[in-house]
Formats: C-alpha cells, sequence, structure tokens
C-alpha cells in the first residue's frame, strides 16, 4: 500500500532563503508523525507544500501516491492552517457544509453532527464565528478539516489556541483517528504532546531533516537510579541491561534497596540536541 | 447545491456582510432621484430653450440624450465600484485574513474557485448595471418623452463594460493586496475615462496626435471602447446639427466602435481571466 504522504528530496526557495533542503519524509498508513523545529525551520513550508498552497523548487512530494497539489492529492487529505480564518457570518454547521459542498461529501447533515461532537461543538452548530472563543474556532477548524473522511490528516499547531481542556480533546482526537486508519502529519511546537500521541517524529533544522524516529528510538540512555538506604545514586552510563547487575551489588554490600529507576532522555532532550539548543 | 453554487454564495454572502449592496443601493437610490430631478427641470425648461435661428437643433432629442449619457456614465462608475468591492481582495486579501488557504487545498481547485468568484460578481453587477440602466431609460422616457435609438445594446454594453473590470480586478488580486488592488483598477478606470473624453477633444480640434492616443488607449482598455460605443449608439440615427453637438462630448464619443472593438473586448475578457487563472495557479499562498 501507498504511503499517505512521502517527501523525496523536498526543496523550497524563497528568492535568497532556502526553505527546504533536500527533505525526506513518509508518513505510512495510520501513522502519526510529528514535526518538530525550531520557527523558521521549514515544518510550515513543508506541511504547505504537501497541501498544494506552496510549490516545490525542487524534489517530490506525493499524497496517497498522488502529486502533491493535484485534485486527486487534494481529495485524499484534510488540513489545518497554522494561520486560518472562516467568515465570521458563517455558523459552524455552515462552515461544514460549505466544506462538504467543496470536498464533494455527500455525508450530509449527519456528518456535520458527528464531526462537531468529535471536537466537543455539538451545542454550537448554530452559533456563528463571531461569536465564538479562539480556542472554539481551532477545533472548528479541525473538525472542517476531517470533512470527507481524508486519509491524510495535516495540522498546523493544531492546539495553539487551546486551553488545556481542548488540547486533551484534540489529543483523543488523534488517538481515535489513529484507530481508524488515518494518516496525521501533526506540526506542533508542544513537545509533551507529541511524545504523548506520536508514533514517530520527524526535527527539521534550517530546512533539513536532522532527526526521525519513533519517540523511543530518538531517546539516549541516561543511566540507572538506584533508591538504597544510603540514598539515591545514579549510574552514569548505564543502561537497562545493566539493572539487575546493580540491584544484585547494592544487596550484595548490605544495602536495602527501595526502588531502581533507568533513566532515559525526553523527547525535549532529544529535540534540544538536534537543533543545538537554537530557538527562534 | 454544486460547488460552483456553493462559492458563489460565499461570496455574495461576504459582500452582503461587508455592506457593500447597502452602500451600492443607497449611492443608487440618490443617483436615480437627483437624475429624476434633472430630468424634471430640464426637459419642463425645455420650451424656454431658444437655440440661434440658424442653427437647426433638436432641444429635446439633445437634452434626452444628454441626460441619458450622464446616466449612462453614473451607472457605469456605480457598476465598477460595486464590481471592484466584490473583487478586490478575492486573492490576496483572503489569503492574508487566512479564509482562502481552507478552500483551495479542497479537490475543488483554484481555477473554479477563481472562476465562480468571477461568475458571482460577474452576475450581480450585470442584473445591478442593466436594472440602473433600465430605470435611467424609464426616467427619461417619462418625463421628457425620449427615448434612445437603440435601448438594449447600450445597456449591455455598460454591463460588459463593468465585467472586464471585474476581470482586471481578479487578475490584480492574485499580485496584488486589496488596498493596492483597488487603487490601480479605479486608476485604470479613472484612465480610460480620460482618454474616452481626450478623444472626444481631439476629434473637435481635429488633433490626430490626440485622436491616435485615444484610440490605442480603447484598445488598451476596452471597457471605455464598450461604454463610448454605448453612448454612442443611444444617438445613433441623429444627424445634423444636433448629431454634431452631442458628437463633441463628453457623452457622445466612440470613434473606436463597431463589431471590431466588441469582439476585441470579449477576447480581451478571455485573456484577463486566462492570465487570472494562470497566475493564481502559480501562485505561493
Amino acid at each position: 500500500m501507498t504511503n499517505a504522504l512521502r517527501v523525496e528530496g523536498l526543496e523550497k526557495r524563497y528568492g535568497s532563503v532556502q526553505a527546504l533542503k533536500g527533505v525526506d519524509l513518509e508518513v505510512g498508513e495510520g501513522e502519526l508523525v510529528g514535526l518538530l523545529g525550531p520557527n523558521g525551520a521549514g515544518k510550515s513550508t513543508l506541511v504547505k507544500i504537501a497541501v498544494g498552497l506552496v510549490r516545490a523548487s525542487g524534489g517530490r512530494a506525493e499524497v496517497a501516491g498522488a502529486r502533491a497539489g493535484s485534485r486527486a492529492a487534494r481529495a485524499e487529505l484534510g488540513y489545518l492552517a497554522e494561520l486560518f480564518r472562516f467568515p465570521g457570518w458563517y455558523s459552524a454547521d455552515e462552515v461544514l457544509a460549505l466544506h462538504q459542498h467543496l470536498a464533494g461529501s455527500d455525508g450530509g447533515s449527519e456528518e456535520r453532527r458527528r464531526l462537531l461532537e468529535l471536537v466537543a461543538l455539538a451545542d454550537a452548530a448554530g452559533r456563528r464565528v463571531d461569536g465564538m472563543s479562539k480556542g472554539m474556532q481551532q477545533r472548528l477548524g479541525i473538525a472542517q478539516a476531517l470533512v470527507g473522511k481524508p486519509r491524510l490528516l495535516l495540522l498546523d499547531e493544531p492546539t495553539s489556541a487551546l486551553d488545556p481542556v481542548g488540547r486533551r480533546t484534540v489529543r483523543l482526537l488523534l488517538e481515535r483517528l489513529r484507530e481508524e486508519g488515518v494518516s496525521v502529519l501533526l506540526n506542533s511546537h508542544l513537545l509533551s504532546e507529541i511524545e504523548l500521541v506520536c508514533d514517530r517524529v520527524a526535527i527539521l533544522l534550517g530546512g533539513e531533516l536532522v532527526a526521525a524516529g519513533s519517540p523511543t528510538e530518538l531517546s539516549r540512555p541516561r543511566g540507572v537510579e538506584v533508591e538504597t538506604d544510603e540514598g539515591v545514586r545514579t549510574v552514569e552510563g548505564a543502561t537497562r541491561e545493566d539493572a539487575p547487575r546493580l540491584v544484585a551489588e547494592a544487596v550484595a554490600s548490605g544495602r536495602q534497596v527501595y526502588g531502581v529507576r533507568v533513566l532515559t532522555s525526553t523527547l525535549e532532550d532529544v529535540y534540544l540536541e538536534a537543533v543545538g539548543g537554537e530557538t527562534d | 447545491m454544486s460547488s460552483v453554487g456553493a462559492i458563489v454564495l460565499y461570496g455574495f454572502r461576504e459582500a452582503v456582510r461587508r455592506k457593500v449592496f447597502a452602500v451600492v443601493v443607497l449611492l443608487t437610490a440618490i443617483f436615480l432621484f437627483l437624475f429624476w430631478l434633472a430630468n424634471h427641470y430640464v426637459f419642463r425648461e425645455l420650451a424656454n430653450i431658444q437655440p440661434p435661428a440658424d442653427v437647426n437643433v433638436d432641444t429635446r432629442t439633445f437634452a434626452g440624450a444628454f441626460l441619458m449619457g450622464l446616466a449612462m456614465f453614473a451607472t457605469l462608475f456605480l457598476g465598477v465600484v460595486l464590481a471592484v468591492f466584490l473583487t478586490l481582495g478575492v486573492v490576496s486579501g483572503d489569503a492574508e485574513r487566512g479564509l482562502l488557504q481552507p478552500l483551495v487545498v479542497r479537490p475543488v481547485g483554484r481555477g473554479t474557485l477563481l472562476l465562480s468568484r468571477f461568475l458571482g460578481a460577474a452576475a450581480v453587477s450585470t442584473v445591478y448595471v442593466l436594472t440602473v440602466y433600465a430605470l435611467a431609460m424609464l426616467i427619461t422616457s417619462e418625463t421628457g418623452h425620449w427615448t434612445p435609438s437603440s435601448k438594449v445594446a447600450p445597456g449591455l454594453e455598460l454591463a460588459g463594460g463593468v465585467v472586464i473590470v471585474i476581470a482586471l480586478s481578479l487578475l490584480g488580486s492574485v499580485a496584488l493586496s486589496s488596498t493596492a488592488n483597488g487603487i490601480a483598477v479605479f486608476m485604470l478606470f479613472g484612465a480610460g475615462l480620460v482618454a474616452g473624453l481626450l478623444g472626444s477633444i481631439g476629434h473637435a480640434l481635429n488633433s490626430h496626435t490626440i485622436q491616435h492616443a485615444s484610440t490605442i488607449a480603447a484598445w488598451a482598455l476596452p471597457f471605455e471602447a464598450l461604454y463610448q460605443d454605448g453612448l454612442r449608439l443611444i444617438a445613433r440615427d441623429e444627424t445634423g446639427i444636433t448629431g454634431f453637438l452631442l458628437q463633441l462630448g463628453p457623452f457622445g464619443g466612440a470613434y473606436v466602435h463597431g463589431w471590431g472593438i466588441r469582439v476585441w473586448a470579449a477576447g480581451y475578457l478571455v485573456i484577463a481571466l486566462a492570465l487570472a487563472l494562470v497566475a493564481f495557479a502559480r501562485r505561493d499562498l
């Protein structure tokens, strides 16, 4: 089966600025991939090329086997832009109805009701966008992206305007979508969010892919922490395999062992290491 | 509803919300009232106007054609205002506000989106122009008992001129911000009108240079040529000194006229739309 998204040697140049320098990335069927990187790393450019908003200067991008930007590719995706707005004079239900027309969805009112329920806006179907909070508009944006049951969902900072409850709603929604086999490329600054939901993570820096893999693959062993009656001792460089030996040694030397913990780097550590502490 | 219908309705609702229609309807009502007032007084005083004995002028025809020419200018101007405000921010303006991106990533595509916005604006503007033109003709007919030599074709040419302006505005909206596009289109419109007036002056003075410049402008900006041709048609049957005076203008030009300019205007519209589609297809958003 073809990948939901396949990017090969993708390049984009804006005048003298090279936003993407030959990026390779794949999002498999039902896979949830997180895209990380500081501002200006090229994340949004990559997503925009995938949805056809921006033309690549070089390389290839395919959505479900179709050239990115083509009608066939657009028919397979749902997209939430980082900066978007819906007409303020439309109600939530009308926004979804408009996108049903444009997406050629025949889901009708049942699909609209289901999507509004998914993003916890069931009670706001008739409310005008003008009267919605930023968080509600963001959730409506996610519902809009899901119109027509897309195979690939590209979300550019989908939780930037959400409170903790809203973020949890989106996180649960993403997990549910994964169960339904929808592929997701999630572009976000929230490392904890990505760590919680993503199968794989790709880190961009200066238009280049500097790290990619599952959160587990990317994490590095940082030692083993042993808690005894003498206190907590961290053995640098030790791995999970060393834990039984360390416990045995402590017991042999007459110590009472209360706990042992294998330490690994968090996604934040991996990220900071990959981008060299660079911030925007 | 088809996706085209949905986009047309979207543009229509946007215009209603921005009170474009409310402003244009108000201005139109004011204009029509003033136009009726002008007709009422001009035709009431017509019997008191005594041209020199050796000048054989049909004063009723002259007044009727002159007033109708004035109404056509006002109709064109208001039609262009409506058309420009419906279309000046269709691409760049909506993209800056983040309204466009969710729409263009849909399968319906950029071309259909732009053409739908064109169709919506063209339909609304055409209905508007034909309605105001018909009302102005009705006012002149009822108050002055004068009707143009050609009744339908001038209205259609006015509407055609406005549709060309819509295509230019859409083309401009791909590259320019809303404000810059609005200014650019109104300057083009103004340049066309000035060129038309220059043509009248050039013919009155028999200046070939001015006539030549005016002719080039008419072909470069055919909405002006269509308007001038419409002016010519309302007094097409007038000859002698009356016809000559009307030709002097400001509402009686058309030195570039006939089927040649009409066919070119249609071609120009197609070219402007094609350029807008190509430019939009290549535009990064």
